[in-house]
């Protein structure tokens, strides 16, 4: 089911930012699609006149990163109910991880996911295809009729490929499809069984600890292994200094990694599982301040290649568990522009290159037409203020799960409005 | 009074003026104890819960004499025969437990952090008593009165923790509160089981038990669980021992009058040799249980005071 298209919206005297376009003025959409804009344009009969002061309208959000809790986990959040947060954050494409129940492993459960995105009229969801069956880390799933189907690229979601010689088969196998594979960089044998970054919090706490190299372990192995396949990998969720130092050098070395970091590992250190806050218990884990600091100005110089929220939907009874048996995860739609725009605000990112963040360069890391400003470009917008203020509070989220690493941050940035093929579906 | 927290989960973050209004307190019913005289009155009426999700003979039996000679309701609930093993949650636990009207609750819990959980949740004061490899407060405090008691004081004392430190909440406690009086306090033992980044903790690591024990005043053993070896920590108890076992030749690294301590129960012939165990010259082992009920004591009457003054 495709939606009606939205009547003729003309956003007029507001800043549109994108990738290649930074100018005040008028956007017009028409028949779903962007038909002109500019400085000034007139306004045609029967549109509908969006005005809003000091607003920016941007396309909208492309996450590259989310766990849905559809197929298998409904209680923790539905499709419908992370795409209703999801146009609250003004994300209107959303690539969906793989590792649910059933794993999407099967050409069919990746055509049932992108017709169920349609159904919500609000969001369009881009599965990414298994790398193993099951996502169990044994035998390569069929990445060639999972590519046909519309997978964007591969990952086995929160679980990392632990054994070499699969992240080899996989490097190599992809590449005759010209895809990427994306590693939860964390070696399993060392993060196993670890709840909190180790050190000196970790021990006070008593809680197992996860070393920060168990990432920088994995990503030097897969770079070698990028390089030995002539494959292109993609880190997710980078976290740490040591492994963006890596990933840097490969850059510019001219292999094909890219990656990815999420909100909570600029904005948050380990501190905030203070007092065993379980909300704050993330994988990989919330790091020292030195390696949030490091990610901040990754972003800044580039090495990190988009912003994902890393949403990761839990039930109150998946949390309200001793630190080390809650499971991890928190979520991240509806906080994604908010987080990011603070460090815009803070002076590390200009806007421009924040917005591309969440927009142009996901979505040309997904080989998709969304995050651009361009004549006849899906009407997919979001329109923002950069200096409102709100407050995240554990609750009050939209979408059913709650579980928010960030719950009382004041956040500078509210999304007004979320337009999808030109149909209004926030604000 | 100088004890203002409603719980007692943790020593990390108490004050000295609160540690030592604990000590002289529980100093006062070890005079009590040993009187033969009881004190029923003070905590007649209140229930205390005894939530054991962990065996402990040793812990629980000392808080439910506590309790007791204190004059309290003291029932025991462990987890054998609780319905947490059939699938009821932590939080079910706690809304029970509030249904019950308990006064006192003591937790020992296999995982940190559990006690702070259940307090958010139940209208009782708690008290650790031990939570995973997080803390065990009572047992630092009956270390420490057993300390002030034979020594005179704490401060200034060389204090050695030896052995599986990283799997040890009573290593935490013990150094929380011994560095927070003013202890020389080091820690010893293999690498593999000291938690990373310790010395933050406001102590210094050593490997080597002559280093480490140097000018002691006090050597804390800690147990060391078969399951270190299997998962690879250590290659052999006949090894460890040989490296980091007490006995009378590596305690004569230590000052001639060092104390040699043990939270129990003790593995002889891997952590401690029985020559120093039980050598009545050294070893305050035995004092230490008898501690273990004054300090138990004085948590349960400055816990109950606490709640009177909130209502």
């Amino acid at each position: 089911m495709t939606p009606e298209p939205g009547p003729d919206t003309l956003f007029t005297g507001v800043r549109l930012l994108a990738d290649g376009v930074d100018l005040t003025g008028d956007l017009l959409v028409r028949d779903g699609r962007i038909a002109d804009f500019g400085p000034s344009l007139g306004r045609p009969d029967g549109a509908q006149v969006v005005a809003e002061d000091g607003a920016v309208l941007c396309p909208g959000l492309v996450d590259m990163r989310a766990a849905l809790g559809e197929p298998g986990y409904e209680y923790r959040e539905t499709i419908a109910s992370a795409a209703q947060a999801a146009a609250a954050g003004g994300i209107t494409t959303l690539a969906a991880l793989p590792d649910s129940q059933p794993a999407i492993d099967d050409p069919a459960l990746v055509r049932l996911l992108r017709a169920r995105g349609e159904e919500t009229g609000s969001l369009t969801i881009i599965p990414y295809g298994a790398v193993t069956r099951g996502c169990r880390g044994e035998e390569m799933a069929e990445l060639g009729l999972l590519r046909e189907a519309g997978a964007a690229a591969f990952s086995d979601g929160t679980r990392a490929i632990g054994s070499a010689r699969l992240m080899r088969l996989a490097l190599s196998y992809a590449r005759g499809f010209g895809m990427r594979v994306i590693q939860h960089p964390e070696d399993p044998s060392l993060s196993g069984g670890g709840a909190a970054t180790e050190g000196d919090l970790a021990t006070r706490l008593g809680l197992p600890g996860i070393p920060a190299a168990a990432e920088a372990i994995l990503v030097a192995r897969d770079i070698r292994l990028a390089e030995l396949t002539g494959g292109s990998v993609h880190f997710a969720h980078v976290s740490t200094a040591e492994a963006l130092d890596l990933i840097r050098q490969a850059k510019a070395a001219g292999l094909a990694v890219t990656c990815d970091t999420a909100p909570p590992y600029f904005d948050l250190n380990e501190n905030a599982i203070g007092d065993f806050r379980t909300y704050a218990k993330l994988s990989p884990p919330l790091r020292k301040e030195a390696d949030r600091a490091a990610v901040a100005a990754a972003l800044a110089d580039a090495t990190i290649d988009a912003i994902a929220s890393d949403h990761q939907p839990r039930d109150a009874d998946d949390k309200r568990l001793p630190f080390a048996q809650a499971a991890p995860g928190g979520v991240g739609l509806a906080t994604l522009l908010g987080v990011t725009l603070a460090q815009v605000h803070n002076g590390t990112l200009p806007l421009p290159a924040a917005i591309a963040l969440l927009t142009a360069r996901p979505a040309a890391l997904l080989g998709i037409e969304a995050g651009r400003l361009a004549k006849g470009a899906p009407g997919d917008l979001c329109l923002f203020h950069p200096e409102r203020i709100w407050q995240v509070e554990a609750g009050e989220l939209p979408g059913k799960a709650q579980n928010t690493p960030f719950d009382g941050r004041a956040l500078e940035g509210v999304v007004l409005g979320t337009w999808k093929a030109g149909r209004r579906v926030f604000g | 009074m100088s004890y203002r927290q409603k719980h007692l989960l943790a020593i990390e973050g108490l004050e000295p003026p609160a540690i030592a209004h604990l000590l002289d307190l529980a100093e006062s019913y070890v005079l009590l104890n040993r009187s033969g005289r009881t004190q029923r009155d003070l905590l007649r009426g209140r229930t205390l819960i005894n939530l054991f999700f962990e065996d402990s003979t040793r812990t629980r039996t000392s808080f439910e004499l506590a309790g007791k000679r204190l004059g309290a309701d003291v029932i025991n609930m462990s987890v054998s025969t609780s319905s947490v093993n059939k699938g009821e949650t932590l939080l079910d636990t706690a809304w029970t437990l509030n249904a019950m009207h308990c006064d006192l609750l003591v937790v020992r819990h296999g995982e940190s952090g559990a006690p702070a959980l259940l307090a958010q949740k139940v209208d009782a004061a708690v008290i650790n008593a031990g939570d995973g490899t997080h803390e065990h407060p009572t047992q630092a405090l009956l270390d420490a009165l057993t300390i002030r008691r034979r020594k005179g004081r704490i401060e200034g004392l060389a204090v050695a923790i030896c052995g599986d430190v990283l799997h040890s909440r009573v290593a935490r406690s013990n150094i929380h509160l011994l560095t927070t009086l003013g202890c020389d306090v080091r820690v010893v033992g293999p690498p593999t089981l000291l938690p990373a980044e310790i010395e933050r903790l406001g102590v210094r690591a050593f490997h080597d038990m002559r280093a480490g024990l140097e000018g002691a005043d006090i050597v804390m053993m800690l147990r060391l669980q078969k399951e270190r070896m299997t998962r690879g920590l250590v290659p052999s108890s006949r090894e460890y021992f040989r490296f980091w076992g007490l006995d009378a030749e590596k305690l004569g690294y230590a000052k001639k009058d060092a104390l040699v301590m043990h939270p129990g129960p003790m593995n002889r012939g891997v952590e401690i040799d029985s020559e120093v165990a039980d050598d009545p010259a050294r070893s305050v082992i035995k004092e230490q249980v008898e501690m273990g009920v004054a300090v138990r004591m004085a948590v349960l009457d400055t816990l109950s005071r606490s709640g009177r003054n909130d209502a």
